[in-house]
């Protein structure tokens, strides 16, 4: 007797799967890997150029001035090419919106994630968001213009052009980076973890620090880790309210410039194209990849010891 | 229904209650969850309570430690109270972390913290303000003996909670709930997320801790609830139907809707 229907094992085998439809998968799987492999491209390319450029730059100058001299003055008359003051401006400008932006960003978001009605919350995060939204050049004028004399009623010392209020305006321009995505970390964790740590006896704020932020610590992570990245890379504010002039200083209330302001400057300036100035942008560049980098990697040592730690 | 079952007739006069549940109601907003239960829970005994799902097990078990204070919109009425001393544990003026202090609680699913093994169960004393080194590990010992834990895990007790297996796991969380001492602990189907062999290592720590400590078992499981309880309460649709010893209950349940659902006809 015929079978009204043959077995579903037998009419899959008996097809052959058509010629298109093979290089239909094949195309996407292409088409997906391109996309992978194409960021992961595009850095090499971008550290390929800055390694063949600042090649030039250290045919001149050696990778032990360029590395340990303390003097930046690559247009003057008998340049130095010390990067050591541009690398201070960044440092100090760096750790000082961090110190806002961390602790700050952190209170906010196990505020929003922990403590705020469902309404204020929806409130208090877009708005929060704004603080992002506003253009750099609009924050270093109000560092220079607002700040700067604010601080000065309390600081006598501070120099019209300072690191710290810089700092301390870039580290209000971070928070929505941090803030943001550690929320989103500490929302993804499960209520069943809060409900066992209150059945235990917990209050609200030993649950949110003993219990949901070591839990959402890899995502936390994260979030500081854009923050930093944020900061590294920072460059308006900075060259507006700290003045842009290379001096090598830890002193956040003095002015400096940073390695990006550097570049910056010369790209919009009167640097003759070849010249060492200019090739010391490339050389520059290649610093601050390098440092970014080693942040990347710290934050991803740092997540996996402190996985493995607890 | 409730009033045709007297607390004071299963409870025999020579043993102590620990709770007392007096027309005790609760609503998730406008859904009325828990209607009139009146229900007596022994002192060193276990109570299971048994039912079909969503019939409010989990919500009566979650007014002991005022869970249900974690969530908005909901309400409770009536008298929990937790005896000796007779404070009603639902009343606004009682305090919630109070009652957590002295009511533990395991959940459906293991959740150990992000921590060590030993932090975990230190968790709980350290909260209760015990921070001497030498007092922790003797009591985080202890607990982890209880819960017949610590043959597996003393040589790791600083290895992540997370390295253990999902029996390892709960038996944790009870060894968490332990420590502390509690007067009664609530176990929310504590075994629904285990194989059988964990289960039945769970089901014969819950029977040894009885005559220690006041348990009350929610379970979908009827030979679970057989096997380790003293006393079991069969509810329906929010309201208590039946409660008794647990092999008379099992053997001759008075009321039809127990038979059925014991029987295995719905739930
Ligand atoms: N947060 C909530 N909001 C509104 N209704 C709820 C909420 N939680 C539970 N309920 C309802 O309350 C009733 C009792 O729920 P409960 O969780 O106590 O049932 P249960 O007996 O524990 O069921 P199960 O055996 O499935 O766990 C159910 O009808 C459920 O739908
Ligand atoms: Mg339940």
């Amino acid at each position: 007797m015929q079978p009204l229907l043959p077995e579903p094992s037998t009419r899959l085998s008996q097809q052959p799967v058509p010629r298109s439809v093979i290089f239909r998968e094949r195309l996407i799987e292409a088409g997906l890997f391109f996309a992978a492999i194409s960021s992961i491209l595009i850095t090499l390319g971008i550290l390929g150029i800055l390694l063949y450029e600042s090649s030039d730059f250290f045919r001149n100058v050696s990778l032990g001035e360029f590395l340990t001299s303390t003097v930046w003055t690559p247009t003057f008359e008998n340049p130095q090419f010390g990067i050591l003051p541009l690398v201070a401006g960044t440092l100090v400008t760096t750790v000082v919106a961090l110190l806002v932006a961390l602790p700050v960003g952190t209170i906010v978001a196990v505020y929003l994630s922990e403590y705020a009605p469902f309404a204020l919350r929806e409130i208090l995060k877009p708005m929060l968001e704004l603080l992002s939204a506003v253009p750099t050049v609009v924050y270093g004028y109000f560092a220079l213009l607002f700040v700067t004399p604010l601080l000065r009623q309390f600081l006598p010392g501070l120099e019209q052009f300072n690191m710290l209020s810089a700092g301390i305006i870039m580290g209000i321009m971070i928070i929505p980076y941090v803030s943001s995505l550690s929320e989103d970390a500490m929302r993804a964790v499960p209520m069943l973890l809060r409900e066992g740590s209150y059945a235990l006896g917990a209050n609200r704020f030993t649950t949110a620090f003993r219990v949901v932020y070591p839990a959402a610590l890899s995502g936390i992570g994260a979030a500081y880790i854009l923050g930093i990245s944020r900061a590294v890379g920072e460059t308006m504010i900075v060259a507006i309210a700290a003045g842009g002039q290379p001096k090598f200083t830890l002193n956040p209330t003095e002015g400096a410039a940073t390695i990006t302001g550097y570049i910056v400057a010369v790209c919009q300036g009167d640097v003759e194209h070849g010249s060492t100035a200019y090739q010391a942008i490339f050389a520059a560049g290649l610093l601050l990849f390098v440092v970014t980098l080693l942040f990347n990697l710290a934050g991803y040592w740092l997540r996996k010891r402190f996985r493995e730690a607890y | 229904m409730p009033q045709t079952v007297a607390p004071t007739a299963t409870a025999p006069a020579v043993e102590s209650l620990k709770a007392q549940a007096i027309d005790l109601n609760f609503w998730y907003g406008s859904k009325h969850a828990l209607k009139g239960i009146n229900l007596s829970f022994p002192e060193n005994k276990v109570t299971a309570l048994i039912g079909p799902s969503g019939c409010g097990k989990s919500t009566l078990l979650r007014c002991f430690n005022r869970m249900h204070d974690l969530y908005p919109g909901n309400r409770y009425q009536g008298q929990l109270l937790l005896q000796p001393s007779g404070c009603n544990i639902i009343a606004p003026t009682t305090d919630p972390v109070e009652m957590r202090m002295r009511i533990s609680m395991v959940f459906q699913k293991p959740n150990p913290f992000p921590k060590s093994i030993f932090e975990n169960v230190a968790f709980g004393l350290r909260l209760r303000g015990i921070s001497k080194p030498a007092v922790l590990r003797e009591r985080v010992e202890e607990a982890l003996r209880f819960a017949a834990l610590w043959d597996e895990t003393k040589d790791r007790l600083h290895q992540s909670a997370y390295n253990l297996s999902g029996g390892q796991q709960q038996r944790l969380c009870i060894a968490r709930a332990l420590a502390s001492e509690p007067e009664i602990v609530l176990f929310d189907e504590p075994t629904s997320a285990l194989d059988p062999m964990a289960t039945s290592r769970i089901e014969d720590l819950i029977y040894s801790l009885r005559n220690r400590v006041t348990i009350l078992l929610v379970t979908h499981n009827m030979q679970q609830a057989a096997r380790v309880s003293d006393y079991t309460a069969f509810m329906y649709l929010g309201e208590l139907i039946e409660v008794n010893e647990t092999a008379k209950m099992f053997h001759m349940p008075t009321q039809r809707l127990t038979e059925e659902y014991i029987s295995g006809h719905f739930g």
